[in-house]
């Protein structure tokens, strides 16, 4: 515009660097963009085909940086807040989808749960080797009997013995639990009290009473090593509990605000992928004498997916930065938990939009098991289930929009 | 980089200073008290009340982004565009009108005329004594409207003599200046079409008909005739032949703008069936405690969130978009899509407000079949969806 709107003008770069990134994130998407695109993706193959996880991986990734992305940096992490987390999350994600579901269970549900909540002697004990890849993480909060009722029909207990507590029950679905060196575990240590009688241990999976009862065979993000987890009479010691006794909802809580705006980013990741597959193969495939791009059928699902991608980035982008410094114990309640709920509930649905009309762009060779865009579309349905299922998303919102 | 983000975890909105967010206040408050009961009215004549244009010029509401010393309000665009959605959420058709005088007609001018022409009209444009319209769709001319333009300008001494018609023109029928797109050199094609104010009162000017609407009724849209109408030369905006790339960066803040129209009429919809389905009492309890009420809920207000992220992070983009920047590459892109989620999702939510209300929301006089009428046109007007995702696959297949 012209002079007149110098004052406005002034305040521009202000308004842009809300929607772009700074100079340092720019730097850390860069790099995390092309080890990603170097290491990570030519291992999706033989990944998907064995449900294989390459033994030194998490090792490699700390020595790529690209662990304890909110750690401090003299604990060994890289001193960034949840939005540049969620950033190499979903650029990992794209590049190697399972990846980024280890990446993400390591690095914000358990790694960055126990920098929120732990205290300094467990953060000094655990962070510095969850930082290196020397140690991995994982959440355990699933069981066969309590998935989206996760806190009412928990069945796990922590029984004080002494200066111990023993844990008996067992956790499914976990992610990285075949793998893990330490799980934050969620069990009940007074059962009377329901979803409020819950707390947080620390378990570290040397430890005799814990056993990977069996490792899941999924249908998609293979390779991401998933398990079944079997505590019986597991001794831990009282230090090993984060937080306060019985105060695991707001801890579990307020930890899903935040992995559901990362699962969104993660959606977004591979959802651009797919984006970057079709419009690929579309300008390359010929028929009926020339490339199938220059059909409007196939412009008018390249628009789509492209709508679909731009669309939740921006929203989950925005639900990330209302995450940014949120307080300990906040959220699981109010706008931050509605927003959070609706930026993963949109971003599932749409990267399932976005993928399954990238995936029809490529006709038959699209149900190939080994194609990039068969492993994206297998990939899809876990991102309406997994951190809530869409109706579970969907219950928090109503309940939201209802209380006023 | 979020020194600029509201991480107020109680606000609705996160990308907005705390100056935009007072201003979204107060004009929503307004809009509310002074509109929202025209409504009815205003749907059963198709008329708009003559009180509207000078109570929003009184109110500092026209000029939304024309510097003061033009009578406007010097807003920047993002405030233009929260403004478009507070009125339009209090009434969908005084927001069209809106958006139709101060985005199309008075914005265009003030970004693309000379200062003789900005001095000679906007400042009547902004306090309410002049109505604008913009007049590019002919009948031959909707999704081609460049190419299959046939209105024509032909130089004579001083002057241009206009023939052709102009239909769908939203205000069209009150207008007192309407900014015309007409062929300079037909033979150029899309490249001979230049710009043109043309006073309403000049002879060769006509209203051919007043259109009878499905929705949005209040906002008056008619069909234009040009009938050897005698234009001085000087009431060209932009440059002879130039009006190609007038329109198609307006076209861009056009359609980043309309997103918020879209956005009010979609949160009206949300708020009223929240209400609607605290109220409404079926099997002994509110339809409210209805899991597949409470789903439509959840669905209707996550998409509004998403198409309004799009929307704000797009008009953001368009902050200080230069003259004649615009009508390619990223921001075309960026425009075109986000329009085309504010359409659709405020179609999906539309139709699932009426489903809240049941038996109520068919029926003509209710507020909510007044603004699902109004759904519709949002995916045909400002470029059909078809051609907004032409405009995105162009786009993407360039690279």
């Amino acid at each position: 515009m012209t002079s007149q709107n110098e004052s406005a003008l002034a305040d521009l770069d202000a308004i842009r660097a809300n929607y772009s990134l700074t100079d340092e994130q720019r730097q850390i998407v860069d790099h995390v963009d092309r080890v990603s695109r170097e290491v990570l993706h030519p291992l999706q193959a033989r990944m998907d085909a064995e449900e294989w996880w390459p033994d030194d991986l998490f090792k490699q990734m700390g020595d790529l940086g690209l662990l304890g992305i909110t750690a401090p940096e003299e604990l060994g992490g890289s001193g960034q807040n949840e939005f540049t987390q969620a950033l190499v999350s979903e650029v990992i994600s794209k590049w190697n989808p399972a990846v980024g579901l280890s990446h993400g269970a390591h690095d914000n549900l358990c790694l960055n749960n126990l920098l929120r909540n732990g205290t300094e002697e467990q953060v000094k004990k655990y962070v510095p080797g969850l930082c290196s890849g020397d140690l991995v993480g994982a959440l355990g909060l699933t069981e066969p009997g309590a998935g989206s009722d996760a806190l009412g029909s928990m069945a796990t207990t922590a029984r004080r013995d002494g200066d111990d507590y023993i844990i008996n029950g067992s956790k499914i679905y976990i992610t990285n639990g075949p793998i893990a060196d330490v799980i934050l575990l969620y069990a009940k240590t007074d059962k009377s009290k329901g979803a409020k009688g819950i707390s947080v241990f620390i378990i570290e999976t040397d430890n005799p009473g814990f056993k990977v009862a069996q490792k899941l065979d999924k249908m998609g993000f293979r390779g991401s090593p998933t398990g079944e987890l079997v505590f019986e009479d597991c001794r831990v010691p009282a230090s090993a509990m984060v937080g306060a006794e019985n105060s695991g909802v707001s801890v579990v809580m307020s930890g899903l605000d935040l992995e559901r705006a990362m699962v969104a980013s993660v959606c977004v990741g591979m959802a651009e992928r797919a984006l970057e597959l079709g419009l690929e193969y579309a300008k390359i495939r010929e028929q009926f004498g020339k490339p199938i791009a220059s059909f409007q059928m196939m412009q008018s699902k390249l628009a789509e997916i492209y709508t679909e991608v731009e669309t939740s980035r921006a929203f989950s982008y925005r639900a990330l930065a209302a995450c940014v410094g949120l307080p300990k114990g906040a959220g699981g309640r109010g706008e931050i938990h509605k927003l959070t709920a609706a930026a993963c509930l949109y971003a599932g649905e749409a990267f399932n939009k976005a993928v399954t009309e990238a995936c029809h762009i490529h006709g038959g060779s699209g149900y190939m098991q080994d194609t990039e865009i068969n492993r994206l579309f297998r990939a899809n349905k876990l991102l309406e289930i997994g951190a809530g299922t869409s109706e579970v998303r969907k219950i928090i919102i109503a309940e939201e929009l209802l209380r006023a | 980089m979020n020194k600029q983000l509201r991480n107020d975890i109680d606000l609705p909105t996160h990308f907005m200073s705390d100056e935009q967010q007072a201003l979204a206040d107060q004009a929503g408050k307004f809009f509310m008290s002074e509109f929202l009961h025209l409504n009815a009215e205003m749907d059963d004549t198709d008329d708009l009340p003559p009180s509207v244009f000078p109570t929003l010029g009184k109110m500092g509401y026209l000029g939304l982004n024309v510097p003061p010393e033009f009578g406007g309000a010097g807003l920047d665009f993002t405030s233009a565009c929260i403004i478009t959605e507070e009125l339009s959420r209090a009434s969908a058709a005084i927001g069209l009108t809106h958006v139709a005088h101060d985005n199309l007609c008075v914005n265009n001018i003030y970004r693309n005329a000379n200062d003789d022409l900005r001095k000679k009209y906007l400042p009547g444009l902004c306090n309410g004594t002049l109505v604008g319209a913009l007049g590019l769709t002919e009948p031959g001319a909707g999704s081609d409207a460049l190419g299959s333009m046939r209105t024509t300008a032909k130089k004579d001494g001083d002057d241009y003599i206009l023939n052709g018609a102009k239909i769908y023109i939203t205000n069209g029928p009150i207008a007192d200046l309407v900014l015309v797109y007409a062929k300079t050199s037909p033979e150029k094609g899309a490249k001979g079409i230049s710009a043109f104010i043309v006073e309403t009162d000049t002879p060769g000017f006509k209203v051919a008909q007043k259109l009878n609407k499905m929705g949005f009724r209040g906002s008056p849209t008619g069909e234009l005739v040009f009938e050897d109408c005698r234009v001085p030369a000087k009431n060209m905006v932009g440059k002879l032949d130039g009006g190609v790339a007038v329109t198609m960066s307006g076209l861009d803040l056009e359609r980043a703008i309309v997103c918020f129209n879209a956005i009010g009429i979609a949160q009206r919809a949300l708020d009223i069936s929240i209400d609607y389905a605290k109220t409404r009492q079926q099997f002994g309890k509110p339809i409210a405690n209805f899991q597949m009420v409470q789903a439509m809920l959840a669905d209707m207000y996550t998409r509004i969130e998403a198409a309004r992220s799009l929307s704000l992070k797009t008009v953001a983009m368009c902050e200080g978009l230069e003259e004649g920047e615009g009508g390619r590459g990223e921001i075309h892109k960026l425009t075109a899509a986000a329009i085309f989620k504010a359409a659709e999702v405020t179609s999906f939510v539309l139709d699932k407000a009426v489903q809240i209300h049941g038996g109520s929301g068919y029926m003509r006089d209710t507020e909510v079949n007044r603004l699902y009428r109004t759904g519709r046109v949002l995916e045909v007007g400002a470029g059909t969806q078809e051609v907004r995702k032409l405009i995105i696959a162009g786009e993407l297949l360039k690279g």
